[in-house]
């Protein structure tokens, strides 16, 4: 068999991939969350009468909370192969990472399963995040102080 | 009304933005999310983003970029009241509850709950 053969071989089992539609289920997905979290905002801040700012923190809670808990009982996965980026660049991502990453390494124990796993793929938000914010807040700083 | 409208649009084409990334390049979920919380923090450094908070409310709240904006949000806060110092000491203050909240329901439900295959 040659290479032509072999790439063509290749090429009829690499899974179709569906661009329009992914894009168009992400920014539907994505808006929809979006919204929810803009709603979930205006019903805390009539509800329990506080402030937008504390009512965001209610908001990322409550998104952080539903999305952890739909990870361990196991069919939040399904919803992100089909959605994509939909669910993973909203908070709700980051807390799926964190709880998929813990449940799978849980066997390993308390310590080196999830003591060690739990931040394996949040872990390079909080740094890039970290040392991004800290880059641009010097410049920012400097910048103020001058 | 139209905050949900604006939430719906703003939320939708960051996500659609990461989808293109996602499907036109060979980089992973994980340097998205990771890009895109440093681009976050980028816009606020020149106060973009808190314009888009202005207009879009809790839409703009939900992508992972605010995680970066809260990041250096609380970092200048507080260097302005405490000078260089304040930008390490800041850092976690207006984000601390997400990533509490998300250490504290993951542990208490991968306790709880087993692994499906």
């Amino acid at each position: 068999m040659d290479k032509k053969e072999y790439d063509k071989i290749v090429k009829k089992h690499m899974p179709k991939e569906t661009r329009g539609k992914n894009l168009l289920v992400a920014f539907l997905v994505g808006g929809l969350l979006g919204s929810l979290g803009e709603g979930l905002m205006c019903f805390y801040m009539k509800i329990l009468d506080i402030s937008r700012s504390d009512a965001s923190v209610y908001m990322i809670v409550t998104l952080v909370f539903f999305a952890s808990l739909f990870t361990a009982l196991g069919f939040f996965d399904q919803w992100v192969k089909k959605a994509k980026c939909g669910l993973i660049i909203p908070i709700t991502g980051f807390a799926h990472s964190m709880t998929s990453a813990a449940i799978d390494y849980k066997k390993e124990g308390p310590i080196y399963g999830i003591g060690s796993n739990i931040f394996k793929l949040a872990g390079s938000v909080i740094l890039y995040g970290v040392v991004s914010a800290w880059f641009f807040g010097m410049i920012r700083y400097i910048i103020e102080v001058i | 009304m139209s905050y949900l409208i604006l939430s719906f649009l703003f939320c939708g084409t960051v996500c659609a933005i990461a989808q293109i990334i996602l499907d036109h390049t060979k980089l992973t979920p994980g340097h998205i999310t990771s890009i895109f919380v440093a681009v976050g923090a980028f816009l606020d450094a020149f106060g973009i983003y808190d314009y888009f908070i202005m207009k879009c409310g809790g839409g703009a709240l939900v992508p992972i970029t605010s995680f970066g904006h809260s990041l250096i949000h609380g970092a200048l806060a507080k260097a302005e009241s405490m000078g260089f110092m304040g930008l390490l000491m800041g850092m976690f203050d207006l984000t601390a509850s997400g990533i509490t909240a998300a250490i504290i329901f993951s542990f208490i439900f991968t306790l709880i709950f087993k692994a499906k295959d």
